[in-house]
Formats: C-alpha cells, sequence, structure tokens
C-alpha cells in the first residue's frame, strides 16, 4: 500500500529535513520499519533498546491512534496518513 | 537546525516565571512557540499548557498528543515552530531529571525554571544530545523584546 508517513518537527533533522516521506507498507509496523531504514538516525528515537516503540511516541493512522486499533499490526490501505506525534513529559527526579 | 543560544524576551521569561508561581508547588508546562534559524532559535510566543500528570503534578508534567497538535496548530497559523517546551521544577534545581531525559525529544529547547518556596529562581535551557546520553546546556540570550515575526 503506498501510504504517507508525517514525520514530527524534532525528528526532521534526521530524515532530510523532510516534513513526511511516502512508503510501500501494509502495516504501521512495516511503515515505520521503512521509514528507520531509510533514515536510520530515527531508530533510536522513536524505539528503546528492547525494540519497543517509546511511550512518548504516538502513531496515528489518519485520525486514529493506533492503540485503539491493532496498534502496529493495524492494517493500511492506500493514501493513509500514519502521523507521528510526539507527548512531552518530564518532571523532577524526587 | 542549530542555536548556540536561545534568544527570548525578559517579557515571556516573565510569563514562564509567573507560571510556574501561578501552579506551585506542582509543575507547569507550555510550548515556546518560534523560529529555529542557522546560527540562533528565538521564542516569539509560548502557549501555557495544562500539566495532565494528575496523579502526581508535584513532580511530573504531562503535554498529551492533542494539546502538542493544538501548540503546532497555533504555531502553523503564526508561521513559526513549535521549537520546544518548558516546565518548572518546584523545590528542586532548573536541571533536567534522569527521567526528563528518558522522555526527551532531540531538537527541542527545554526551558526548566527551578520555583522554590512559591519564588522563581534558576532558568535554564537544555537540549538533549544526539545520542540520547545527556542534555547540553544551551545558553539563554534574553532580550530585551521579542523580534517581530
Amino acid at each position: 500500500m503506498a501510504v504517507k508517513v508525517i514525520i514530527p518537527t524534532p525528528l526532521r533533522a534526521y530524515a532530510g529535513k523532510q516534513e513526511s516521506a511516502e512508503m510501500e507498507a501494509g502495516t504501521v509496523r512495516e511503515a515505520l520499519a521503512g521509514l528507520t531504514t531509510r533514515f536510520g538516525e530515527l531508530k533510536k528515537h522513536l524505539y528503546s533498546d528492547d525494540g519497543r516503540l517509546r511511550s512518548f511516541v504516538n502513531v496515528y493512522v489518519n485520525d486514529e491512534d493506533i492503540r485503539y486499533l491493532e496498534k502496529e499490526d493495524t492494517q493500511l490501505r492506500d493514501g493513509d496518513i500514519v502521523s507521528i506525534v510526539p507527548s512531552i513529559a518530564g518532571g523532577t527526579s524526587k | 537546525m542549530s542555536g548556540d543560544a536561545l534568544r527570548i524576551s525578559d517579557a515571556l521569561l516573565r510569563r514562564i516565571h509567573a507560571h510556574g508561581v501561578e501552579t506551585y508547588p506542582h509543575e507547569c508546562c507550555g510550548a515556546l512557540l518560534g523560529k529555529d534559524g542557522e546560527t540562533s532559535r528565538e521564542v516569539v510566543e509560548l502557549l501555557p499548557l495544562a500539566n495532565r500528570r494528575d496523579d502526581s503534578p508535584r513532580n511530573r508534567f504531562e503535554v498529551t498528543p492533542s494539546d502538542v497538535q493544538r501548540a503546532e496548530k497555533k504555531a502553523r497559523e503564526m508561521r513559526v515552530d513549535v521549537v520546544g517546551w518548558y516546565h518548572s521544577h518546584p523545590d528542586a534545581p532548573a536541571r533536567p531529571s534522569e527521567f526528563d531525559r528518558e522522555h526527551a525529544w532531540p531538537w527541542y529547547s527545554y526551558i526548566i525554571v527551578s520555583v522554590e518556596a512559591g519564588d522563581p529562581r534558576d532558568t535554564k535551557s537544555w537540549r538533549l544530545r544526539d545520542d540520547r546520553s545527556a542534555y547540553d546546556p544551551e545558553v539563554i540570550e534574553s532580550v530585551a523584546q521579542s523580534a517581530s515575526i
């Protein structure tokens, strides 16, 4: 399936300054794998050392959060927009 | 991308301090809207946001994806970018914690203001290293007034 992946502002520096990338993918997992294969520097910012998507990395297919779909196994259709949207967290060490 | 300095007006810094005082002893948070240049980065507006960590607001803050999208929409309307985020550390130093580092994004500027006993003290800005190993301090260049956008 031909899909478009929207790259969030803080990661564009690691993706040739592109706002989005077009790729062939059948699932969200394949789309993100395609993205990190094309732009290797993105991988450590999207995935933790154990290979899971970081908790503050949110992925939407069109306007649906994949946590409420089939997560990374969510199927994609031609023309789908896969958006990576940050959440921001932090705080003191106390 | 660059920015060995973060330019921000005194007026905007005072608004960040006021937000930290208003929410004390809870953490405040908000978006930094501005322009990223080759040699410096400038904050031209703030978007104060609600801290969504209702369970632990004294030592944690969270900006949800929908609030991030709201900040990005406001930035687009102003023809600027979300260049970073600010938050307060109530009764704690203005330096990133390990929890901050684990949750940080690269590229963004992270302003932290320490609020001690209700008074704003240190204000510092930080950038995550590309390899995520640590933060580097970013010089805050305080300017009298933001450049017009």
